[in-house]
């Protein structure tokens, strides 16, 4: 059975990235004669002097013009094992709101250095925020190893550097590979000009790497999404309460508490989109029936009644601000949106604001602006039901919404009493 | 964080807890789908009878089982639809139990609302009276069955999709989209456009079909069919489609991969007549489906990024 993998890439124009996702394309074949001619086309006509992969993923007008990327584009692949969803971000710290997006669902980040550079700033910044929105699982790219004639020791020296910055975050699991994205080694196919390299290339590291257990699946959390009544005589009976499974598993027979009432009652049946279920967990969407008959509605949340999400209305959150018009500033209000529920909430202090580059907090900051990450305490409106993000991505993440413009302006991550991101 | 295999049902073992490809893409597609219904006022689902749009509304008839769908689906109708793709749409509404509103461009024509192109496609005046249909019956949210594999201007688009009070799509000024926490918040004469079928590709869809026995319109399974050729592509002769001068049509084997208007869709070569066939043709096709049958999309380099930023889906 194939499943689902996302990854998120970070780099800038100059590292190679869009490069490397036109070669994991096209060398898993899951291109389209008619997109590669068009690169090709497109390439002969600028007078490029090979075909730039780079074509494949810069979609927008702006895009080709410039020669940058300016948004998350999403790139679908797959081989016999996996099916692959690339989130292509921008490397450059303008665009940080961006690389933040694409890493909120991926569950690996690929993150290129340009083996005749190091490790800059940049690299830290994109580990930083892999960490900080919560992948597991980093993958190092040394990239150009074509112009350092394929040399181990740029490869070593990269790797120790990384790996003493990365013992700072929380990152599980680390990897590194030596490839050219330009020339294709160790993208798909093992690379014959890095003997020394012993370890799998990144497209069978991709396929291989175990993420089935970053899922939370002790902890039962189902926010409830919609409820369905059905308006008709035949199924008049019939009270669901539909929603995505957050995490933990649910069975019929289970002893439930629901949130914010406390009501306790039993699992009834859990329906799927085929019919009955004996058990849900995530990502599935069901519909959950009850027991006993209690007021419920979008918003409350279901889980067991010895391990229930905290309900609080004092949050404490590491916020990536992304509003270019206004700050962040203590006393101002906005919408902010928590699993299925709405609330309004007050920033009441900025606690400190991170330099994404050196991880120096500066507790001086008396407000957040386009692209700055810091620790925000808010008193929201109404109870939310929170767990820290670092335990469950779906009941400690958050979206803060411009109440007189709509916009989303932030991305908030709770943290907790074992969360210390 | 440690996981422990929960429960007792796991007598056989340890348990994997892992969904297929296939099943989480129609979990994510039906969580889009409620939400919008949650907190959207006056939703509506696009449907064109193809087979985006096909699987689109039987992923909404699974969301609100067992009750109906609670909101409509409008076509919009260019007077230049394959009578197949007519008589199918209207089976399948009857079946899904699903109520249908027609928006008509040639009654638009006759309304003096847009006026038709001289090439004869309805493809970019059918924006217009998409708008103004979603405008009269005040809808502020409209499903549309697009995925980012088709093109790459979709490959940047949001599952909610802001536009303006014109319908305008502007690319440069999205709204970050995180996690699964979708804003839908918009103000009077805004709406968004929803894609719940984003992370979909092309064979995702046709899988989702074979397994889940959906029907579709006769013309995606090969049969024999009178074609002419024109700038390389197959066109079936038919009312919108007739031979110009010097012309001459061949009875070939083909089928469609996508459902455009007549006069303008173009059909490939295939022995596909059943769907397990499409699976296996289309797994090792080597053109993208807009790229082998779409000859609106051949204008130009940024063809589809020009006609979004117009409202067209």
């Amino acid at each position: 059975m194939a499943d689902l993998l996302r990854f998120a890439t970070a780099g800038s124009v100059d590292d190679g990235k869009s490069t490397l996702i036109g070669r994991l394309l096209y060398d898993s074949k899951s291109l389209f004669a008619d997109q590669l001619e068009n690169v090709e086309e497109v390439s002969r006509q600028r007078g490029d002097d090979y075909t730039d992969l780079a074509l494949l993923t810069d979609g927008l007008r702006a895009e080709r013009e410039q020669g940058i990327t300016i948004d998350v584009a999403y790139r679908y692949f797959s081989t016999p094992r996996r099916k692959f969803i690339v989130a292509d971000t921008p490397g450059h710290v303008q665009y940080t709101r961006n690389m933040v997006t694409g890493a909120s669902t991926a569950d690996v980040a690929l993150i290129l250095v340009d083996a005749r550079k190091g490790v800059s700033e940049q690299s830290r910044r994109h580990a930083f925020l892999a960490s900080l929105l919560g992948v597991r699982h980093l993958v190092l790219l040394v990239n150009k190893m074509d112009l350092v004639d394929w040399d181990q020791d740029v490869f070593e020296a990269i790797r120790a550097e990384f790996t003493e910055f990365a013992s700072r975050l929380r990152v599980t699991d680390l990897t590194f590979i030596p490839v050219s994205a330009l020339l294709g080694d160790n993208v798909v196919d093992r690379s014959e000009r890095m003997p020394w390299y012993a370890g799998a290339p990144l497209l069978h590291h991709l396929e291989q790497v175990h993420i089935a257990s970053d899922r939370n699946l002790v902890d039962t959390r189902f926010p409830v999404q919609y409820v369905i009544r059905p308006q008709s005589t035949t199924n008049a009976d019939y009270r669901g309460y539909a929603g995505t499974v957050a995490s933990g598993v649910l069975k019929p027979g289970d002893r439930v508490t629901v949130l914010p009432s406390g009501f306790e009652t039993t699992i009834a049946a859990i329906d799927g989109p085929a019919g009955p279920l004996d058990e849900a967990y995530p990502p599935m969407s069901v519909v959950v029936r009850l027991a006993d008959d209690i007021d419920i509605s979008r918003g409350d949340m279901i889980c067991r009644p010895q391990n229930a999400a905290t309900i609080t209305q004092n949050l404490d959150a590491q916020i990536c601000w992304m509003d270019g018009s206004a700050q962040l500033v203590p006393g101002r209000v906005y919408a902010l949106k928590h699993t299925t529920r709405w609330a309004r909430a007050k920033v009441t202090e900025i606690a400190y604001r991170i330099d994404v580059n050196t991880l120096h907090r500066d507790q001086e900051a008396t407000s957040l602006s386009l692209n700055d990450i810091g620790r925000v305490r808010l008193r929201s409106t109404l109870p939310l039901f929170t767990d820290p993000y670092t335990e469950n991505r779906a009941t400690g993440s958050f979206i803060l919404v411009d109440e007189a413009t709509n916009r989303t302006v932030g991305a908030g991550m709770l943290t907790g009493a074992r969360g210390t991101v | 964080m440690t996981v422990t295999t929960p429960g007792p049902s796991t007598s056989a073992g340890l348990r994997s807890y892992s969904l297929s490809t296939l099943r989480a893409l129609e979990a994510e597609s039906i969580a889009i789908i409620r939400e919008v219904a949650a907190e959207m006022r006056r939703p509506c689902l696009l449907f064109s009878g193809g087979k985006d749009s096909v699987v689109l509304s039987a992923l909404a008839r699974k969301a609100f089982a067992p009750a109906r769908v609670p909101f409509p689906i409008m076509h919009v109708d260019t007077g230049l639809n394959f009578p197949e793709v007519l008589a199918f749409r209207d089976e399948w509404v009857a079946r899904q139990e699903l109520r249908l509103i027609v928006a008509s461009v040639p009654d638009a024509i006759e309304r003096g609302l847009v006026q038709e192109e001289p090439n004869g496609s309805r493809n970019r005046i059918q924006t217009p009276v998409l708008l103004a249909a979603a405008e009269e019956h005040g809808f502020d949210a409209l499903f549309g069955g697009a995925r980012r594999d088709e093109e790459k201007a979709r490959a940047k688009e949001r599952v909610f999709s802001f536009r303006d009070d014109f319908g305008q799509w502007d690319p440069k000024d999205q709204r970050p989209e995180l996690w699964s926490l979708y804003n839908g918040r918009v103000h009077q004469g805004e709406s968004i456009r929803v894609f719940p079928l984003s992370n979909w590709t092309e064979l995702d869809i046709w899988h989702y079909i074979e397994e889940e026995r959906i029907p579709l319109p006769s013309l995606y399974y090969a049969a024999e069919r009178e074609v002419v050729e024109r700038g390389g592509m197959l066109y079936a002769v038919n009312e919108f489609v007739r031979l110009r001068e010097g012309e001459r049509s061949v009875r070939r084997m083909v089928r469609y991969r996508t459902m455009g208007d007549a006069n303008l869709t173009a059909a490939v070569p295939s022995t596909a007549t059943e769907v397990h066939a499409v699976v296996e043709e289309i797994a090792s096709a080597r053109m993208t489906e807009r790229g082998a049958t779409r000859g609106d999309d051949r204008v130009s380099e940024a063809a589809m990024e020009d006609r979004k930023k117009e409202g067209y889906f």
